[in-house]
């Protein structure tokens, strides 16, 4: 089995946000092949390893037909390991956008009202959610929402994988969250208006998400927490 | 030997439906329904379409909206644009491209037998995660 923080051999050593780059280029176009073993970062893509990512991985594959809502921006190589590998329909939602809209009109503040009349039909519809790091760029009524959309959304024993930062960053930038494998994270950056980042703690997860039983939780060296939610019966 | 292509051009509108048993490529504006059952159809940058679409194959330029059923592949290039729900056993995207929906690669005549990948880490029980542990990388917690 793979242990965390080991990587064709070597520890990765998450001493960045998401690991130190290691140099290896990936193939020609950028894209990333499904199926393959791909072992490194390349210049300002660190890969990181994820414990609670093949947690949940396994636990979607073990569902038949499993429906997973990923809140983040499409990503061809992810749609192809997600369909082809793990055997899930997805609904490509890309809450990102949709920040990044407000944050361009200045609506911000309006964001949760937004969110409110998101995801109209989907109540009790997923069997996994793909949050990613979302939450770091909503304010607290926002989160509620999108918390409580989410919660709905999800049918009971479904699984919900978020990452939560542990500081505020004036970085104006997205990551746009590639798997590389069951257990490994690609992770890229692209351009942003919104600079703002919302630090959660514990207590604020734990009352953001209750009636959800936190199945893992890991706190990385980079002070990131992984949680992986369950929806109980 | 040089087969024609079938093309739509950039000031063609057509409202309706649309149906062929060769390859197309449109560049002006579809409403409606097309129907390619063997073929290929591909949009260009120009093209705009707002249709349900059913082909072999379709590679995608420009905008769609609406639903994509392909019995090989839905390709949406760096600069397109799909709004709707897409089947296709393959489906392929990239960077720079946009899209919202939902897709379903799932083979619907796939034999139950068919082998899966094989996920390295298994689900824990609850019991067996300690209360805290740590390695060099993260920290349960």
């Amino acid at each position: 089995m793979l242990s965390i923080g080991q990587h064709n051999g070597k520890l990765t050593g998450l001493v960045t946000r998401f690991g130190r780059p290691l140099a290896r280029p990936e193939n020609g176009n950028g894209s990333v092949v499904a199926g393959s073993r791909p072992a490194a970062a390349i210049d300002g893509e660190p890969v990181h390893s994820s414990k609670t990512l093949a947690q949940f991985l396994s636990m979607v594959f073990a569902r038949p037909a499993a429906e997973l809502v990923d809140l983040g921006p499409v990503i061809g190589s992810n749609v192809a390991f997600l369909g082809e590998r793990v055997g899930c329909k997805i609904h490509v939602e890309d809450l990102y956008r949709d920040i990044e809209r407000h944050a361009r009109e200045g609506t911000l503040d309006q964001f949760g009202e937004f969110l409110g009349t998101r995801f109209p039909a989907r109540a009790r519809s997923a069997d996994a959610v793909l949050c990613w790091d979302v939450f770091d760029y909503l304010a607290p009524p926002a989160a509620a929402v999108l918390a409580d959309k989410v919660k709905r959304m999800l049918r009971p024993h479904g699984l919900m994988l978020a990452f939560f930062g542990a500081r505020a960053s004036d970085d104006a930038h997205y990551t746009r969250f590639c798997i590389e494998d069951e257990s490994h994270l690609r992770a890229r950056h692209y351009p942003s208006a919104c600079t703002r980042r919302w630090v959660l703690q514990n207590r604020d997860i734990n009352f953001l998400f209750a009636g959800l039983e936190i199945f893992d939780s890991l706190l990385l060296k980079s002070g990131v927490r992984e949680i992986l939610f369950r929806k109980p019966l | 030997m040089n087969e024609e292509l079938a093309s739509i051009g950039k000031s063609i509108v057509i409202n309706g439906e649309l149906s062929g048993s060769e390859d197309l490529t449109i560049e002006g504006r579809v409403d409606g329904k097309i129907e390619l059952r063997d073929h290929v159809l591909t949009v260009g940058p120009n093209g705009r379409i707002k249709a349900q679409v059913s082909a072999k194959a379709v590679v995608i330029l420009g905008q769609v909206t609406g639903n994509l059923i392909a019995t090989e592949k839905v390709d949406i290039k760096e600069n397109g644009s799909v709004e709707g729900d897409i089947v296709a056993p393959r489906v392929a995207i990239a960077d720079g491209s946009h899209f919202r929906g939902s897709i379903d690669m799932q083979k619907k005549d796939q034999p139950s037998s068919v082998e899966r990948p094989h996920f390295k880490e298994k689900p824990e029980s609850k019991a067996s995660v300690p209360a805290a542990s740590v390695t060099n990388d993260y920290a349960r917690v």
